[in-house]
Parts: C-alpha cells; structure tokens; sequence
C-alpha cells in the first residue's frame, strides 16, 4: 500500500534563511507519526508545507505527495480538493478555528455538506441536521441538539476543541494533521481529548500527523516519532525505543528534562 | 510566625460569583509552596490578592503579622519591596525601548532604595546567570528563557523575601524550562517562594509544599511528597491521573465518562 503523506527532501525557506532542510517522512493509513521538537523547529511549518498552506514569502522545495499528488508547485484551486477530503487539521487554539458568529452545528455542517456534495451524495435538511448530530455524538459532546445551536464563545475550551475535530471528522480525511491540539487546555481536558482522537483515529483508520513540544503526551500517542531541531531531523524511530535509549544528543536533552518533571511527580525528585 | 498568612479569604469579582470560598494558606519564611489549578480555579485572582492589587470581600491577608490593606500606602511601599512577581511572558513583560539596566533598576528608582543601583543590578544579573554587561542591551537581543532570567533580576534586585511567581516557566520550552525551575530553586534558598502553576510536575520538582485550588476552593494542601503518594482528595488524584507520563508502564489514558 502506497504512502498517504510521503515527505522527501523537504526544504523551506523565507529568503535567504533556511527554516526546514533536508526532512523526509512518510505516514500509510492507520499509522501514528510525532513530530516533536521545541519553538523554532520547523514542525508547524512541516505541518502547512504537507497541504500546501505555507504563508506567502515562504517556499517550500523537495516533494510533498499527499494522497498520490505533489503538493509542491501546485496551484491553489487545485491543492483545495485533496484538503478536506484527504487531509483535514485540527490546531492548538480551537476558537480562531470557529466563526464567532455562527452557531456551531452549522459549521459542523458545512463540511459535512461539501463531503457529501463531492461523494455524488448531497446531504441537506433533516438528513444534513441529523449527521451534525451523529458527528456530535461521536466526538463525546452531551446533548448534541442543545449544543449544536450554541455560539463558540457559550463553550468550554475543551468542548470548542470538540467542535473543531467534528468539523475535521467531517471531512472524512484519510490523514488527520494535529498541531498542538491539547496544548491550551487543562490538564484534566487534556486526557479527554488525547483519549477522544485515539478512538477516532482507531476507529476510522485514520493516518495521525501529531505535532507536540510535549513529550509525555507523544508517548502516549502516536507510535513512531521524528525529533526536530532548527528544522533538520535530528532523530526518528519507535517513540517507545527512541524514548527509552534516545541516540542523538538533542533528543537526550529533551528526555532529560522530561523526565525531570516525571520523576518529580512519581516523588522522586 | 508566618511571612504571609490568608485567613479565610472569600473574593468575587461580581456580587453573588464567588471566585475564591473561605480560603486559607499560610508561607513560612524560607518555604516554597505550590499553587496548583486548572483554568477557573481562582488562583491568579488569589495571587492578585496577596500582591495587595485587590481587596478581599472577607477574611484577612497578613503580611508579616500585618493586615495587607492596598489602601494603605505606607504599608504599600514597604510591602511591595518585600514581595515581588515573575509573571508568565517574558516578551511581553519587559519593555521592548528600555535598556536591561533600567528595566532591572525600575524597582529601585519606584521604591526608592538607597545605594549603588549600577551594583545591585550587576549582582542581580549575576544571580540569575546572565553576564553584569547584559545590563547595557535591550531584551530582543535575548532569547525567552533569557529575558525571563531579566525578569526575575528586576523581582529579586530589591532583596524581597516573598517571590511570587505566576505560571513563570509555562511558555518556555522544555530544556529552558528545567534551567528557569532550577533557577527558582536556587534562590528559593534566600527567599520565600509562592509557585502559582497548573502544572503539577512543575511543581512537584520545585515545591516542598503544595496546595491544590480547585473552583475556588482549597482541596487539598500538605507536603508535597505526601500528597503526591497518597492524594486524599478526588480532584487531587484526578489532576494527577490526567497528566501524561513518558514512562510505558504508567496507565494509558481512557476516556472518562462526560
């Protein structure tokens, strides 16, 4: 079976300073990939580069191939069909994700519609309403009728984050891209959600992209990783492996100093 | 006697929304205790009281077995050299026209403290290990952790005895972030320490003491090795089955009933 994302030689520049150099991954379907790394690694950026969603003034080199196309060189209005169809993003702060002035279940909906509507099986009405509610319900929201009328801002963090992997659910993606997702929730939030996408990835079969400076919550979730540092990969193997007997000297920085806060917590400080 | 002691504190924003319920908390000198709260638990409004910014609705906050009152000013001048706050952004704390040294020396010229300010902030740099000539650039020629260690010389340059940090190594990354605690630990040798934080491993390297606020209540307190074995309350043990491990064998997360 063919990769869902191959990343080869990947490189990204903002004039003359090179921001990502040299990165090659790849991710099937069903399979957890980390991208780890601290501020200014590159792996927010490696994330926008995989679905062509790079700011302008910065250009990407090498070859992005998401489901069988290159991303690389290829204009928008193309590149806008494979979004939403074989790829879908959740982000760290879920409100810029949501209209402030829209109730929730219609946004759930839109989505869904344009799924449906490129499916050959347009959905619209009561069969529409009742497919926001069934995605509402899978991501774990209670009372999907009341909830699908409210506003962004009538929601809890973690139930906005809820919303915006609806809206991604709704795009029935192959390949989910996570950036930070549970990075400004509480701790308590944090394990709902962690728990919430790794249902739905097992369940669909999705392929993860994770992205996260948090390496507790990697290990936790996705099965292989990728260490990034100033853009290169400095490391990237089994997360279970790579994190038990870490190679290169970056990656054991970053284990030592998570296990600090580990050890502190087993009372071993 | 206690350097700061909260008697039973209650405080809401708007009549009839409690922020904080009958609070109590007491910091011995030379301790280190650890606020520990998920979003909404009342613990910057807790902390904006002991800085004497607001005033409680009921209860009593001592300052060294004085009433903290914020209309006193007196009393203000006084207290304020002697607790001081590290806050969380280091890029949007400091001023981004002022040098190193002024932002360093602020406390001193506000409070007036008497002496060679050019020393003092030499020494103040020092002890957070920056070089004394970081004193003459301005805070974008350094990195986060960085400006956070100029942030926490112009806290200490007076010579406090109560640091008050609020979540002040939650934006940094990692590896900077194990330096900053170590930091704060190491200083916490010379001052008393109050950690707010809603991370409990944070805490738990850094705190000999912990008190976990929970919608404005406090729900648990005590050693902070003995509350890590053996957490009494609910929400205690719910905080810290929530928070990730790296290691394999700790409980893999489920998903918790709504």
């Amino acid at each position: 079976m063919s990769a869902l994302l191959d990343i080869a030689g990947l490189r990204i520049r903002a004039g003359d300073s090179t921001l990502v150099s040299g990165l090659s991954l790849s991710l099937r379907r069903g399979e957890r990939l980390g991208l780890i790394g601290e501020s200014g690694s590159g792996k927010s950026l490696t994330a926008l580069a995989a679905t062509g969603l790079l700011p302008a003034g910065l250009a990407a080199e090498g070859s992005v191939v998401l489901a069988g196309r290159q991303v690389i060189g290829t204009p928008d209005r193309r590149l806008d069909r494979l979004r939403g169809t074989a790829v879908a993003m959740i982000f760290q702060e879920p409100l810029t994700a949501l209209d402030p002035l829209m109730r929730v279940g219609r946004q759930v909906a839109e989505p869904l519609a344009r799924r449906a509507r490129r499916d050959g099986r347009p959905l619209s009405g009561a069969a529409l309403q009742a497919a926001v509610l069934g995605l509402l319900e899978d991501v774990a929201l209670p009372d999907p009728p009341r909830l699908a009328r409210a506003y962004p801002h009538e929601l809890s963090g973690g139930q906005r984050q809820r919303i915006a992997i609806a809206m991604a659910l709704a795009c029935k993606p192959d390949l989910l891209i996570a950036d930070e997702p549970t990075t400004a929730l509480d701790v308590t939030t944090q394990a709902e959600i962690l728990a919430l996408l790794d249902r739905l990835v097992r369940e669909r079969d999705m392929a993860l992209l994770f992205i996260s400076h948090d390496l507790p919550v990697v290990a936790n979730t996705v099965e292989r990783v990728v260490v990034l540092r100033h853009g290169e990969a400095v490391e990237a193997g089994p997360v279970g492996e790579t994190f038990a007997r870490p190679r290169h000297d970056y990656t054991k920085s970053l284990l030592a100093a998570a296990r600090r806060f580990d050890e502190a917590l087993e009372g071993r400080p | 006697m206690s350097l700061v002691s909260v008697e039973r504190v209650g405080f809401g924003y708007t009549a009839g929304r409690r922020i904080l319920e009958d609070v109590s908390l007491d910091i011995a000198p030379g301790d280190t205790v650890g606020l520990v709260g998920e979003s909404g638990s009342g613990k910057t409004t807790l902390l904006r009281l002991l800085l004497g910014l607001v005033r409680p609705d009921s209860g009593t906050i001592r300052f060294d077995g004085a009433p903290l009152d914020p209309r006193d000013r007196a009393f203000m001048r006084g207290f304020r050299r002697q607790a001081q706050v590290v806050f969380q952004d280091p890029y949007s704390s400091l001023d981004p026209r002022q040098k190193v040294f002024s932002i360093v020396a602020e406390p001193l010229r506000s409070l007036r403290v008497p002496g060679d300010h050019a020393a003092m902030v030499g020494d103040a740099l020092e002890a957070v290990g920056l070089e004394r000539h970081a004193a003459g650039r301005y805070p974008h020629q350094f990195s986060g952790g960085q400006r956070q260690r100029i942030a926490i010389a112009r806290a200490i340059v007076a010579g406090p005895r109560l640091l008050l940090a609020d979540e002040a190594v939650s934006a940094l990354d990692l590896t900077t972030r194990v330096r900053i605690v170590e930091l704060f630990a190491r200083l916490s040798r010379r001052m008393s320490l109050l950690f707010v934080s809603h991370d409990i491993g944070v805490v738990a390297a850094l705190c000999r003491r912990i008190v976990i606020l929970e919608r404005g209540r406090i729900v648990e307190a005590g050693d902070t090795a003995a509350v890590l074995a053996a957490p009494q309350h609910p929400y205690t043990r719910k905080l810290l089955a929530s928070v990730p491990r790296l290691s394999p064998e700790a409980p893999s997360s489920t998903e918790p009933p709504q």
